[in-house]
């Protein structure tokens, strides 16, 4: 026993240690985006809200945010809406070929991002196509894609499958079994993975920065400034919000996983992935 | 019962595939309307796939489905006159109570007074009045069960068909519904097709059962005679406990054969005590029930039937009954017996002598 | 008439999965088949030249510079996932065996929050932390320790390695996690049972167990790392250019296509061959658990 309680709060403080070395660095955001000292480095300088006004006046930065949500919302629905598909095929129909076919579309997941940036780039400039924020949704539509597929089949497969039977043998049509018994239960699902395709789409880096061509997007943007030392104290107001931004955005996600669990009486089996 | 009741369910020599599986193998059934029907087997025999069959969820390769005389093939089930309890009942956890029971009224052009109403007699039915506002989901298995029959009544459908619906709930409330389900056939007087594969649960509840195996129907008929007169070993074995001793038919003539029963001696039995013997093991065999036959004490006098000598081996003691493993001369599989024990009669110990009473008239000859 | 009932669910199947399946061959097929065809061609002036020829991959696996990039991003991304694993198989453990049932999401959200936050600033903050006149140092000359800020602290393969494996954390825990979770407890009790003691058990039981979670953390967290482009870019100060940052180049600076696209087509090969190997040491695992 006691052996065991020994081992159990050694691992405990590894783990509570741990948790501090991941935290850390973003703990730092917050300390120098309100430290008036335009170098960043300790000791700490004075308290001010300046690299926040800044930001908030900044053009370009506008200009890369509003580029950045009309990326981040239009591939999350966009990636949500094939994921529902694949996930649903999936999870539901038998057919030859099925493995590769899904094994192919999840295959982002697994491959290097500069490799799908690099290739999709060159097929877009030998087309002669031009690059813009759009070219950014296809790419990023791509990369949630597997994600979305990933939380929609957990979703999907947890449902019973004679829930559909037993609307339908009531008298609905397969389309609105559909409706009023799958898509209510599988919602908390969508939502988790609009969710999560949001938030990967809008902190991506590398097809954005390949594939925007003169547009900025707030993850480029932040690139572009991190040669300008003066810069800095700005870039780390913003990153505090961003980080912010992420844990409400999760928090949210959380909420939905649960109140999802708790509405069909399902027991909590833990976190996103 | 040519002029009784007429065929609600025709199923005419209904073949199923799945690829190169063969899951069905010519059904040919006709369920009376009314009736508490059951299509009883081991897991795998079909008897689900039959009962999907009925309901339209599956597909058939051949044959054709009848429902009240009308054809089902162009029939999708969601316009058949069939409602069914699924065996995981299959209640919408994100749906309350009642709204799960009028989940099928939704295209029905009554108001929502008179659909409420409809709702709360369903669930007085079942036994679930004032359950409308409840949660779904935190409904007990049993209580799932009442929902889940209620939002298929409600619909008065002609056939209601039932999947293994009391499989999942324990040894005491799956007696007690047995009960109630009977009951509840009786007050709506609606055609029950019962799916399991608990032999007992089928001899309690219904009017014929169909033993099917291996995609094909062994045996319909009424509870006491698939008990009493196995058409097959497969059937003997699947349904109760039986006996079986080796046997020999040493004559046989236009009335009856005459056998040579190891431990028994030589008996004459009619044909319409003649079962078929497995086709993989061809030998003949004669079965019997452990209650037809009864063990008598030294005290008592001789009876009119057939006597044998026999030992005690073990003594299984049940509370209401007792279970004796007795072992026949020449013999040498132990053959179990039950007694009731009534006032007065006393369990007897293992190792004693003791003689067994039988008559010819509870042997099966399978061969 | 089997076929066709056969036949109506694959349809049903088919005619769902196609919206992603054409949208991946669109967007990711038809692209990797032309970078492919692209690694064979003959770079001309700003124009790809359609002659076959092998000189790309002669060039790739001939030239010391490339060679030295290839193996050093071999080794980051291998040591990334050694330290990643190693340190976070304790963390998975402590979470599941540890942690009461309850509380087991709060923990895995708290692991999984940084993982969602920017990574190119969580990146960009090591360089704020091990930088010239970054935290430690100006921490270090504000104490008095030092006089001059250490400069051999970033701009080198290790802060490659602290970096990368400080962002690929989360990654390597939950696959730990989810695989330790899936053993069965009595197993356990059932080697202390048998006279194994804690460490034994840990041992011939649950570690083989875990085995497929540590593979898949393995590979969760080598893939990216191999093709990382940002952290060498920031961290190495561009001096220390890994895969990523050399197929860019050859592709959009140098504008030399063919090399750029059999540099990346080598360097999927090399991941496809790591996941492979890594691939076949779970099946042995597996195959040996039965």
């Amino acid at each position: 026993m006691s052996q065991r309680s020994v081992e159990g709060s050694g691992l405990r403080i590894y783990a509570i240690l741990y948790l501090l070395f991941l935290y850390a660095p973003i703990a730092l955001l917050p300390v120098f985006a309100f430290n008036s000292g335009t170098i960043i480095a300790f000791p700490l300088q004075g308290f001010t809200t300046d690299w926040f006004v800044q930001m908030w006046a900044n053009a370009t930065l506008r200009r890369a945010l509003t580029n950045s949500l009309i990326i981040a919302v239009s591939s999350s629905l966009l990636a949500t809406c094939l994921a529902i598909f694949a996930a649903r095929a999936s999870t539901r129909f038998e057919f030859p070929g099925k493995g590769g076919i899904m094994g192919f579309i999840m295959l982002p997941m697994v491959l290097p991002e500069i490799i799908v940036a690099m290739s999709l780039l060159v097929v877009l400039l030998g087309s002669g196509l031009s690059l813009s924020v759009l070219t950014v949704i296809v790419g990023h539509t791509l990369i949630c894609m597997p994600y979305g597929i990933a939380i929609l089949s957990t979703a999907f497969s947890s449902l019973d499958k004679s829930l559909e039977e037993a609307a339908y043998d009531l008298g609905e049509t397969k389309w609105s079994a559909f409706r009023l018994v799958t898509l209510p239960l599988v919602m908390p699902g969508i939502i988790s993975s609009l969710l999560i395709s949001f938030t990967i789409s809008l902190d991506e880096f590398i097809i954005a920065f390949f594939l925007a061509g003169n547009e900025p997007t707030l993850p480029t943007y932040i690139f572009s400034q991190l040669r300008f030392p003066k810069q800095i104290p700005m870039i780390m107001a913003l990153g505090t919000v961003l980080v912010a931004l992420s844990i409400v955005l999760l928090a949210v996600g959380e909420y939905f996983r649960r109140r999802g669990i708790a509405r069909i009486g399902g027991k909590d089996n833990g976190g996103f992935l | 019962m040519s002029d009784g009741p007429k065929a609600m369910i025709e199923c005419q020599d209904i073949h199923k595939y799945y690829g190169d599986y063969h899951a069905l193998r010519g059904i040919d059934l006709t369920i009376r309307e009314g009736e508490f029907f059951s299509l009883l087997g081991p897991s795998g025999c079909g008897k689900t796939t039959l009962l999907r069959t009925i309901a339209g969820f599956e597909d058939i390769s051949s044959g054709a489905v009848l429902i009240d005389g009308k054809h089902m093939e162009d029939v999708p089930a969601n316009q058949r006159p069939t409602n069914m309890v699924f065996q995981s009942y299959a209640i919408f956890p994100h749906l309350s109570v009642a709204q799960n029971v009028a989940f099928g009224l939704r295209r029905d052009p009554r108001g929502k007074a008179e659909k409420a109403a409809l709702v709360e007699e369903a669930l007085g039915m079942v036994g679930l009045k004032g359950y409308g506002n409840r949660a779904a989901h935190a409904l007990s298995g049993g209580q799932r069960q009442r929902v889940a029959l209620a939002r298929a009544l409600i619909l008065k459908p002609k056939v209601l068909l039932l999947d293994e619906p009391l499989s999942a709930l324990d040894r005491k409330m799956r007696e007690q519904m047995q009960v109630e389900l009977i009951k509840l056939q009786r007050q709506v007087g609606i055609t029950f097709v019962l799916v399991t594969h608990d032999q007992e649960e089928a001899l309690v509840m219904s009017d014929r059962i169909a033993v099917m195996f291996e995609g094909g129907i062994a045996q319909l008929d009424e509870p006491e005679a698939l008990y009493a007169r196995p058409r097959d070993r497969r059937v003997a074995d699947f349904i109760g406990v039986m006996n079986f001793l080796p046997a020999q038919i040493i004559g046989e003539t236009d009335s009856h054969v005459t056998v040579q029963v190891g431990g028994l001696g030589q008996v004459d039995l009619p044909h319409s005590q003649i079962s078929r013997a497995n086709p993989d093991d061809p030998e003949p065999t004669i079965g019997f029930r452990p209650e037809t036959m009864t063990l008598i004490g030294p005290s008592q006098p001789h009876t009119q039937a057939r006597e044998t000598e026999a030992v005690i081996d073990e003594v299984v003691y049940y509370g209401d009954m007792t279970y004796y493993d007795l072992r026949l001369e020449n013999v040498p599989e132990p053959v179990r017996i039950s007694m009731r024990n009534v006032f007065g009669r006393d369990v007897q110990a293992v190792g004693t002598r003791t003689r067994l009473a039988w008559s010819p008239g509870s042997l099966v000859l399978f061969r | 008439m089997t076929k066709r009932i056969f036949d109506a669910e694959a349809r049903q199947g088919y005619s769902l999965i196609a919206p992603p399946f054409v949208y991946a061959l669109l967007i990711l097929a038809a692209p990797l088949l032309t970078i492919l065809a692209y690694s064979f061609l003959t770079d001309g002036y700003l124009e790809v030249v359609k002659e076959f020829t092998l000189e790309n991959y002669a060039q790739v696996f001939s030239d010391p510079i490339v060679r030295k990039i290839m193996l050093r991003s071999l080794l980051v991304a291998g040591l990334v996932t050694l330290v990643t694993v190693v340190l976070a198989f304790p963390v998975a453990y402590y979470v599941s065996f540890m942690v009461r049932p309850e509380r087991k999401s709060m923990w895995l959200f708290l692991i999984t929050i940084p993982f969602w936050t920017s990574y190119l600033i969580r990146v960009f903050l090591w360089k704020v932390i091990l930088g010239y006149n970054g935290v430690i140092n100006s921490t270090l000359t504000g104490l008095g320790i030092i006089d001059e800020p250490l400069t051999f602290i970033l701009y080198n393969v290790n802060s490659i390695v602290l970096t990368l494996a400080h962002a690929y954390a989360p990654f390597a825990i939950l696959p730990i996690f989810v695989a330790l979770e899936k053993i069965d407890r009595s197993l356990l009790e059932a080697g202390r049972d048998l006279g194994e003691s804690r460490v034994m058990t840990f041992w011939r039981v649950t570690l083989p167990l875990a085995m497929p979670g540590v593979i898949a953390a393995t590979l969760i967290v080598f893939i990216p790392t191999i093709g990382d482009y940002v952290t060498p870019e920031l961290i190495g100060g561009g001096k220390i250019p890994m895969i990523a940052n050399l197929i860019q180049v050859q592709m959009l600076a140098l504008d030399n296509r063919p090399l750029g696209s059999a540099l990346a087509v080598t360097a999927m090969s090399i991941v496809a061959v790591v996941s492979l190997i890594f691939l076949f040491l779970n099946r042995r695992f597996l195959k040996v658990r039965q």
